[in-house]
């Protein structure tokens, strides 16, 4: 029986009557890199939002390493393992890109004194060494300092990924971490993503650039109109049909009609 | 130094401690329209631990904070269960409390004002003004700082990183208590009489301007904010009758060209440019 890291449980939401997920299950394998895929308006980064905690759960349960954590208040998941970026960029646009990356570890400074760390003071503290390394490790070396607002829309992006990811998170989830980056970053980024993968850490992806999917991911796990329609090996979902359907649509309109 | 020069010393110190303590709720997203009330409490409680209770001035000048700091700390709790334009209302509606109270507290002379004994010259409010704002560029390089401002950017995001967003905004509101109350014992030593009339509305506005205009983005902010609106109606002094005016049209004038404040982050990182080179980032194999 595989291990299983994260398990989705018969999850239901609602929003103001309208199903958005309905009764969807599925888990994700330990260490593996799991693509959450789905035309738009699928329920994916719903998914990501009820994982974190976003939005509470209607129905069912989200259970990490066996327990529940569909009740915990958002900022205790990320203690528990989780952590995430967004689809929509949401950096902290006046703090600079370290500062951004620091913010990322705060579930890691548990004491009074990590609280009190004149961590702009002291320039080279190991918080400050770490995220800047965090950065140079992503290709964003030259921007440690710069205000996040005043960089372009590629490299806040690839910020949000390794503030992410800086949590040393169980489960890492990225909401479309390639949507707006050129080929180069891309590839990039699946090789970092890769580098993460092979310290242990699980990986769950939404993201629409099939290349990126195929390349990164070993499993896909595919919803439409808020069901699971699929999950499995991610070499055998384009041979499946009702992924293809829900992705192309069917053949037989004409005799329906 | 003149006493006139003294004078404005006095109360440009006075000022910059005040937007201090408005700055700090500001960092993490919080309106504080009620900064006269905070004052008000500092003023007279350090006041009365100085005259009546005999204390040594400093000894009345921490109490007047602390005692400040508490109330900051209780109130904090229902202030902060509002947000937005309903905070800036709920603070003005706190010092409004406060005004009430004292006017009528006959232990605090009520509407003829409480004169207070020990003075307080600049040798005692410089080290003390000097003494807040190195504590708040401290506390604002710190995680407890980085919060606050992740906090006031965005808060949902900044809690699924594991910040505390209540937590980060009650200390913020009490530490703004604290050096309010800091503020106002300046105040009540310096000038040696506290009337509840001079805590009104205006003080409450003059100082959130100080910080909003100053900015918010940075420390710096409410420094030069309370510099420029002390000094600025000083240096208009040539024409006396029209100083209010030009006054008024630079305060336009500025939110129309720098709405986000007077000094930003960007700005400071463009000045810091100009006479430092950037350190050596790291290579990904360090």
């Amino acid at each position: 029986m595989p291990d299983s890291i994260l398990s989705f449980q018969n999850v239901s939401k609602n929003f103001s009557g309208l199903r958005v997920i309905d009764e969807v299950t599925f888990d994700v394998e330990r260490g593996s890199r799991t693509a959450l895929i789905g035309p738009n308006g699928a329920g994916k980064t719903t998914v990501f939002n009820l994982i974190s905690g976003v939005y509470p759960i209607d129905q069912g349960q989200v259970l990490l390493d066996g327990g529940d954590i569909s009740t915990l208040p958002v900022r205790e998941r990320i203690n528990k393992g989780i952590s995430r970026s967004f689809q929509n960029i949401r950096l902290m646009p006046h703090l600079s890109a370290v500062e951004n990356v620091m913010l990322g570890q705060h579930s890691r400074a548990r004491s009074v004194g990590d609280l009190l760390f004149p961590l702009g003071w002291l320039p080279r503290n190991r918080w400050a060494k770490q995220a800047e390394e965090a950065l140079a490790q992503a290709g964003l070396g030259t921007y440690p300092g710069e205000v996040v607002a005043n960089l372009p829309y590629g490299v806040q992006k690839r910020i949000e990924v390794v503030r992410a990811m800086i949590s040393e998170p169980k489960v890492l989830m990225l909401d479309e971490p390639a949507a707006g980056l050129n080929e180069k970053e891309t590839e990039d980024l699946r090789l970092l993503l890769e580098q993460v993968s092979k310290r242990g850490v699980t990986l769950l992806v939404v993201e629409h650039d099939m290349q990126f999917v195929r390349r990164l991911c070993d499993q896909v796990v595919v919803l439409n109109f808020g069901k699971k329609i699929f999950e499995g090996l991610a070499s055998a979902v384009q041979e499946d049909q009702a992924v293809r359907e829900a992705y192309l649509g069917t053949e037989d309109v004409g005799d329906a009609a | 130094m003149s006493g006139y020069w003294a004078g404005i010393m006095a109360i440009l110190c006075f000022n910059i401690v005040v937007a201090y303590s408005v700055f700090l709720p500001a960092a993490s997203g919080q309106l504080n329209l009620g900064a006269a009330g905070f004052v008000a409490i500092g003023a007279y409680t350090s006041g009365y631990i100085s005259t009546d209770l005999g204390a040594p001035m400093l000894v009345a000048i921490l109490l007047g904070a602390l005692v400040t700091g508490f109330v900051a700390f209780v109130i904090s709790f229902p202030i902060l269960r509002t947000r937005g334009v309903y905070m800036v209302l709920a603070t003005f509606a706190f010092a409004e409390v406060v005004q009430g109270v004292f006017i009528n507290l006959e232990i605090f002379g009520a509407a003829a004002g409480y004169p207070v004994a020990a003075f307080a010259d600049l040798d005692v409010i410089v080290p003390l003004t000097i003494g807040v704002v190195v504590f708040v560029f401290f506390l604002m390089t710190t995680r407890l700082g980085l919060s606050m401002r992740a906090v006031h950017d965005d808060e949902p995001v900044a809690a699924l990183f594991g910040v505390h967003a209540r937590f980060t905004q009650v200390t913020a509101f009490t530490l703004g208590g604290v050096v309010a109350g800091i503020g106002g014992a300046i105040w009540a030593h310096n000038f040696n009489y506290v009337e509840i009339q001079n805590f009104n509305i205006l003080l409450s506005i003059f100082v959130l301007l100080y910080v909003l205009i100053g900015g918010t983005q940075t420390a710096f902010g409410p420094l030069v904010g309370a510099v420029f609106f002390t000094l600025m109606p000083e240096a208009l002094r040539v024409s006396e009758e029209w100083r209010f005016v030009f006054f008024g049209i630079l305060i336009i004038l500025m939110m129309v060209v720098r709405p986000e404040g007077l000094v930003t982050r960007t700005m400071l990182d463009r000045i810091k440019g100009l006479f430092f080179r950037r350190r050596p980032a790291p290579t990904a194999d360090a």
